[in-house]
């Protein structure tokens, strides 16, 4: 405890049924409350964003019979972030016959999580995880496959199974495409009314419950209030806090701010998955991060020379003056060990000097092992497209010159909090995908948020809404009440005060110092001292946002600046939130690192005593922790070992 | 660099618009091309004037809402390249570069750089899926897709749904956009049973949006930041008049 936040009352109650893990989610399907067809069509659920998991729940409810309303900020609900996930998509079908199986998925999920994700939440998805499959390629994914005709797979980081299932180098725009063209089927058929280009700005709370939205259009600038039954978040991850990252610029965690500004807990925001293959930062002009695929490190080795401060080019190196750091520390793992240890050994031998590339900051990816052993033609069929994108954005030719890589934000575990049927302390407010906390804990493993978030839309979400959505529907809102006429007030006194502002630094100026107090003490290192100094620096930057910003135009136009102005202002608070809980985790867990907790090797040190539960915060002036205690009946704790 | 670009500006559908010439300065070479119209948009905001419009978001080349035309040119003068990932390593010191949105009936033009691409998601709605309804749906192994037919309906299914293939056509068609997704879902077993409408629905859809006729320009996939190949407009093609003369 300390005057940066306050303690609460523990969370009593998950949801989540007792009794045997393997029959937990067809116990809550069979308990939960049915909305029988007739009475679908009755009700309406309104879907914020349509990447994997909010276009697969939008679909899916659509199909059920009910009156969706779906919102994006891009011009299509094609084009959602979940588009540039490349690798692939975890399931445990165990059709390679290497020892798979859904207990496996579960307990390498639990594992690769750092002890920090509930179990009966993880044990659920590695169940559905099968369907996934099944049901895209019923859709006309087109996964890759062999010459007989059957699917292939991979490996992937934190795991010795190959279970990742793949298109090329762009699984994530097959699987979205999948979920955007069932949604299309829905607009056509009229059971969705599609928003795009419009943003949602606040939620609307109505006798407890989440019953709608309000929204600007981001063309006319006209804002609007939507009212439904129950509202679904579905608005993606808050990693573009830290400016640079390879979150698409849009990526922002207004709607999720505003609802927990509205009373939704938010859970574990310190989490961030820093990941480990990325294109280093060229200039002061960078805008974002590359990621390329981690499964560049099936045949990709990782190595940095020997020596601190080698400049010579790496094909000047001998092989014995090269440190293949990876698989020296890791021997079993080797180069595919999980994403939070690879970026943080990446760290070290950079801050030890031996960092390649302008500045140091990056390490080598080499694949001339790879190329003689398999030869130009198979590695190029596995990497062509990545190999080329990394060409365009460097100019150099990994096939001839070792790729350069360094860490960069990537994805984040933390979100809002939710139960087992995947609801938020708000009554009607859903939350699913990376904007929801659950089933990853304090790491994430490769080809898993892809699984998640169809999990949540195509299976999870359509099962237990409708235990909330029978008590439905509820009463008519008019655009009068009260409570909606306060939420819509709100949107606009904010967006004029931005307005008003007219100062003399850009949005952007802003949002790049931020990123870089984020960087600097809330990135893969973490100090008390550091923390303390980022809430100070945070709090400054903020103050001097409202009196300083300037956004060009009005409101009544399409006006980027001013979308972006709104999304940076909600930035500071988490950015604020992310630091209190970084601070009051005085562990190591997963993409947390706590300097002060390592063991004597540097590996993390988790202290599961005293901080083996889940940090939920409430909003207020000091935010309150309430802490979910996690219990773990089949997967024991133990210090996560990749060596 | 220092470069001069000549920009497209229109304050909403309404406004006529026109060219305006702008400097930027100190641009490096490996800065992209957004990032270099970013380095203008902060001048011209600090100066008191309105930045300039433009879609953009994964700025990896994927989610396909970046696309202008540079130099007249669809993406710009690198092949198979999204805008995005166009470097300015690719031009020269003092260069004077034009940017214009999309030029398509189809398109309209919103502000600035931006256009209006609804129809593509029309063309979609038309028939652009399998039915497949979310449930239990039959073991992913139960049919197996001989691997060429599997690599071709991936290669197709890499459409990032940009536009710049109407862009660039004189006739300002979109037949290439359509005939990536009905080769993409014809070439699966799981396409079959809807193969027929699915053309004659999407070819409908595209001309009520207003899209002009294909005369086999070529044009689009010469600026397909995909490489989606001409060869599937005359699979489409045969698609379409197997369809139209089954009596369904």
């Amino acid at each position: 405890m300390s005057d940066l936040w306050k303690l609460g009352d523990d969370i009593a109650d998950t949801a989540a049924p007792d009794g045997p893990v393997e029959t937990r989610w067809e116990r809550r399907q069979f308990s939960a409350k049915l909305v029988n067809p007739a009475n679908r069509r009755k009700l309406t659920v309104i879907v914020v964003g349509t990447g994997l998991a909010g276009g697969s729940a939008a679909a899916t409810l659509a199909e059920a019979g009910y009156r969706v309303r779906s919102y994006c900020y891009q011009d299509s609900p094609r084009r959602a972030h979940s588009i540039a996930a490349q690798g692939g998509i975890n399931a445990a079908k165990n059709y390679r016959n290497d020892g798979d199986s859904v207990y496996r998925l579960f307990y390498d999920t639990v594992k690769g999580g750092d002890f920090r994700a509930r179990e009966s939440n993880v044990y659920r998805l590695a169940q559905v995880s099968v369907n996934i499959i099944d049901q895209c390629v019923a859709q006309g994914v087109p996964f890759a496959r062999e010459y007989g005709g059957l699917l292939d797979n991979r490996s992937f980081g934190g795991t010795q199974v190959s279970r990742t299932f793949y298109a090329r180098g762009q699984t994530g725009q097959q699987l979205l495409l999948g979920a955007y063209q069932a949604m299309e089927r829905q607009i056509a058929a009229g059971a969705i009314e599609m928003h795009a280009r419009h943003e949602m700005l606040e939620l609307i709370v109505v006798d407890g419950r989440a019953r709608g939205i309000v929204v600007r259009d981001l063309v006319t600038g006209e804002i609007t209030c939507d009212f439904a039954d129950a509202v679904v978040l579905a608005s993606g991850g808050y990693g573009n806090v830290f400016f640079l990252s390879t979150n698409a610029k849009g990526c922002n965690v207004t709607a999720s701010w505003r609802a927990h500004r509205k009373g939704a807990l938010f859970a574990n925001p310190c989490y961030t998955q820093i990941h480990p293959t990325c294109i280093p930062e060229s200039g002061t002009h960078q805008s974002k991060l590359t990621l390329m695929s981690e499964s560049l490190r099936n045949d990709g080795r990782v190595w940095v020379p020997q020596r601190a401060d080698d400049k010579r080019a790496p094909g000047d190196i001998p092989e014995d003056e090269r440190d293949y750091y990876l698989e020296r520390i890791y021997p079993s793992f080797g180069n595919l060990v999980p994403r939070d240890i690879a970026s943080r050994a990446a760290k070290n031998v950079c801050d030890e000097g031996r960092g390649v590339g302008p500045g140091g900051l990056g390490v080598y990816l080499d694949f001339a092992d790879a190329i003689a052993r398999l030869g130009r033609p198979a590695v190029a069929a596995k990497y062509g497209n990545l190999f080329e994108m990394y060409q365009r954005i460097t100019g150099e030719d990994p096939y001839e010159v070792p790729m350069r890589i360094y860490p960069a934000v990537h994805y984040t575990m933390g979100g809002l909090w939710v139960d087992y049927d995947l609801q938020s302390t708000v009554p009607g407010l859903f939350v699913i995908g990376e904007a929801n906390f659950s089933d990853h804990g304090a790491n994430r493993l490769g080809a898993s948020a892809l699984m998640q978030g169809l999990a949540d839309g195509y299976f999870v979400l359509p099962n237990t809404i409708s235990n909330y959505l029978a008590s439905g529907p509820f009463e008519p809102l008019s655009a009068d009440h009260e409570a909606v006429v306060a939420a819509r007030t709100a949107v606009e006194d904010r967006l004029s005060r931005l307005l008003a502002v007219d100062g003399d630094r850009t949005v952007d100026s802003f949002h790049r110092e931020l990123g870089h107090i984020m960087w600097e003490y809330c990135g893969m290192e973490r100090t008390e001292e550091g923390l303390t100094k980022a809430i100070g620096l945070i709090r400054g930057l903020r103050d001097e946002f409202w009196s300083r910003v300037k956004v060009p135009g009005t409101g009544e136009q399409l006006n980027q600046n001013l979308e972006k102005a709104g999304r940076v202002a909600d930035f500071f608070e988490l950015a604020e939130l992310m630091c209190i809980d970084a601070l009051h985790r005085r562990e190591s867990a997963g993409g947390h690192f706590r300097a002060e907790s390592q063991a004597d090797d540097g590996e993390a040190l988790r202290h599961d005593d005293e901080f083996g539960y889940v940090a939920a915060w409430e909003h207020g002036e000091t935010p309150t922790l309430h802490k979910e205690n996690l219990e773990f009946e089949y997967v024991h704790p133990s210090t996560r070992s990749y060596k | 660099m220092n470069l001069s670009v000549r920009v497209w500006r229109q304050s909403g559908p309404d406004d006529k618009g026109r060219m305006v010439t702008y400097d930027v300065k100190d641009i490096s070479p490996d800065a992209s091309f957004l990032e270099m119209l970013d380095v203008l948009n902060e001048k011209l905001i600090l100066d008191g004037d309105d930045p300039v419009a433009f879609d953009h978001d994964c700025r990896e080349g994927i989610c396909g809402m970046c696309g202008m035309m540079i130099n007249g040119v669809a993406h710009g003068p690198e092949r198979a390249t999204t805008t995005c990932q166009l470097h300015m390593r690719h031009f020269a010191d003092g260069d004077v570069i034009d940017v214009e949105p999309w030029r398509a009936s189809a398109f309209p033009v919103i502000k600035d750089l931006v256009v209006d691409r609804s129809a593509f998601d029309r063309i979609i709605q038309a028939g652009g899926y399998i039915t497949a309804p979310t449930g239990t749906a039959p073991d992913a192994h139960a049919t197996p897709v001989p691997k060429a037919d599997a690599d071709a309906a991936f290669e197709a299914a890499t459409c990032i749904g940009c536009g710049a293939c109407v862009a660039a056509c004189p006739n300002g068609s979109s037949m290439l956009f359509t005939a990536a997704k009905v080769a993409h879902l014809g070439l699966l077993p799981q396409g079959q049973p809807e193969r027929d409408g699915r053309v004659l629905d999407m070819i409908d859809a595209q001309d009520e949006a207003g899209f002009g006729g294909c005369t086999n320009m070529g044009e689009c996939t010469t600026v397909c930041p995909k490489g989606i190949p001409l060869n599937l407009i005359g699979r489409l093609n045969t698609d379409y008049r197997k369809a139209a003369r089954t009596p369904h």
